[in-house]
């Protein structure tokens, strides 16, 4: 049962992959750019839960939406500042500054309180329940139970209300879009909000159950979650949700199988795969290329 | 003949800024804090001319260059410390190790473009970092001690190697080829030019002479880390690229050089360093994306003819 209980272990993790994967697969759906500052903007949202926590002693639900809604307003300031004036540039100059982004959002964090780790309080009551044999504890399942619904609000907010139409509308076709008389700037700002509010959510949840945080922490689950997207079919939203989940699960059993040391390299190795062989995702549809 | 006069012009430049920076370390002008100042600066120029190679002249936009950086370091490392042979073979066996390695990671990902060429090169150098993470033979996570062999008159014959390389690559046939790819990749293939043939060429020589620059690189420490080839180190690269304008072999050069001394004087305050790093890299990309030189050369404001133009085309 050691078995179950690792793909479980998984798909508590792989639900925190899906919830940043989802930013990254909405903001390229809809600008085509692979915003490099997403991860740290989960880096922030789990800071701005660790302080909600510690600091005005909240509890948890009150911090995950204290975070989200503090990050749904950094991230539109990120898109304003920085990428709303490179609409119209080379992909990879936009590329560029998001990197840049990425790593001022870091260093800044390390600027004002320090590169040192902070621990997380523990806001979640913890308790094993056995199930088959197997231990499992009740965290991973509460984990599990806010992302789904978390998830489940935004299939909602995409396809039954008018700002879903309007985010739908201009990825399919910008131009089009405005013609029709949607507001394509503020469209976007609304994506970079969803997606960074999804990230917010991901970073008190990686918190509450990995119990570690640090400024640098963002790099290597963003690049995950991006590697999630991409496995997906990037610009897809249930893409995203089920590449998280399977990258989640695979990396757990990497780790399991006695190799974890080599689990960062997995997703890696899944990503090069990916792009090699069926670079439009699990889910996506092959395109081809006009000239 | 032109060619030829320019050719000779940047020997006796070479041999005039070796002279001077020798007689000011020799007669004692400079201490030997600013001899480490100018062996790192000179990597980071070699560094960041490889990459200009990748980026700057074939279009192909490689974020994962400290990678090769790395097996660069490790192999001429394990050259002197396990086997000790001498530096100039390890550095070379180096160089051919990472060309090697360049090889494999392009082969498949150069049939990759923009983006998500970018994040394939980005998880090959993860998975190379991680692969001698993991081999413990090189020390594992520890690291490996390797001694100080690396000297400044080492580090610039190759540096003025690594230049002469890459604009003779430039401006041959070869080079005009992946100038053409990186304007319009579609019209270069239906003009008869292999495409894929040149990224990868263009790929492997950029390999080769980061592994060079890694050799150099590891001799000038005590101990090397996999922590020291991250993805912040190929960002370091990347950003003497941007900022000195991708095309510009000058550039880049110059950019190099701004950027050490801005980083030795900031050695002491990392995240200032970082904060403007970042900083400079979004205005840069805001304001004036085409970088300090453009796709122009230095040599063009003094009419020195087309020997080190990106431009191509005698």
């Amino acid at each position: 049962m050691e078995w179950l209980q690792q793909i479980i272990n998984g798909i508590s993790l792989g639900s925190i992959y899906a919830l940043i994967a989802l930013g990254y697969t909405m903001v390229y759906g809809i600008i085509k750019l692979i915003n490099f500052a997403h991860g740290d903007v989960f880096m922030v949202g789990a800071f701005v839960g660790f302080y909600a926590i510690t600091g005005f002693g909240l509890g948890f639900f009150p911090a995950l939406i204290l975070s989200m809604v503090i990050c749904a307003i950094f991230g539109v300031l990120i898109e304003r500042i920085a990428y709303k004036p490179l609409r119209n540039a080379t992909r990879i100059a936009a590329l560029i500054t998001a990197i840049g982004m990425s790593l001022l959002i870091e260093y800044g964090v390390i600027y004002v309180r320090g590169a040192q780790p902070e621990a997380y309080p523990n806001v979640l009551p913890n308790t094993t329940i056995n199930v088959f044999g197997a231990q499992i504890s009740s965290q991973s399942l509460f984990i599990l139970g806010i992302s789904v619904a978390l998830m489940i609000i935004l299939q909602f907010i995409v396809h039954k209300t008018k700002i879903g139409k309007a985010m739908r509308a201009v990825s399919h076709d910008m131009d089009a879009a405005r013609l029709m008389g949607i507001n394509v700037d503020n469209t976007i700002s609304a994506t970079f909000a969803i997606g960074s509010g999804l990230a917010g959510a991901a970073g008190v949840i990686f918190g509450v159950y990995y119990t570690k945080i640090e400024p640098l922490m963002g790099v290597i689950p963003g690049l995950k979650a991006f590697v999630a997207a991409v496995l997906g079919g990037i610009g897809i939203i249930p893409g995203a949700m089920v590449g998280g989940l399977l990258l989640g699960v695979i990396e757990s059993i990497v780790s399991a199988a006695g190799f974890s040391l080599w689990r960062d390299a997995a997703a890696f190795v899944i990503l090069i795969l990916i792009l090699i062989f069926r670079p439009s995702g699990i889910f996506g549809k092959n395109t081809r290329e006009k000239v | 003949m032109k060619k030829a006069k320019s050719f000779w012009l940047f020997i006796i430049l070479a041999v005039f800024v070796y002279g001077l920076i020798q007689f000011l370390l020799t007669s004692e002008v400079l201490n030997p804090y600013y001899q480490n100042m100018f062996i790192v600066m000179a990597i980071n120029i070699m560094l960041a001319v490889s990459l200009h190679l990748v980026i700057g002249i074939t279009g192909q936009f490689s974020i994962g260059h400290a990678g090769f950086l790395a097996v660069g370091a490790y192999v001429s490392a394990i050259f002197t410390m396990k086997l000790g042979l001498p530096f100039p073979i390890a550095l070379l066996a180096g160089g051919v190790v990472a060309a090697l390695a360049g090889l494999i990671v392009g082969i498949p990902s150069l049939r990759l473009k923009g983006d998500y060429l970018a994040i394939a090169t980005l998880g090959f150098a993860e998975i190379i970092r991680i692969v001698f993470l993991n081999i413990e033979y090189v020390g594992g996570a520890a690291g490996l001690q390797v001694s100080h062999l690396t000297t400044w008159t080492s580090t610039f014959i190759m540096l003025v190697l690594t230049i002469l390389i890459v604009v003779n690559f430039t401006n041959s046939r070869h080079g005009r080829a992946c100038i053409a790819i990186r304007e319009n990749e579609i019209a270069a293939d239906a003009m008869g030019i292999n495409t894929t043939y040149y990224k990868v060429i263009a790929f492997a020589i950029g390999s080769l002479l980061a592994g060079i620059a890694g050799g150099l690189y590891s001799h000038n420490f005590y101990i090397i880390q996999p922590t020291n080839f991250g993805f912040l180190k190929s960002f370091d690269i990347l950003i003497i690229v941007v900022l000195g304008g991708l095309g510009s072999l000058s550039g880049s050069v110059i950019a190099a050089i701004l950027l050490t001394v801005i980083s030795t004087f900031l050695q002491d305050y990392p995240e200032t360093r970082m904060i403007i790093y970042s900083l400079v890299l979004v205005f840069v990309m805001i304001f004036r994306p085409k970088g300090l030189m453009g796709t122009r050369e230095i040599t063009e404001f003094f009419g020195l003819g087309k020997w080190k133009s990106s431009k191509g085309g005698n």
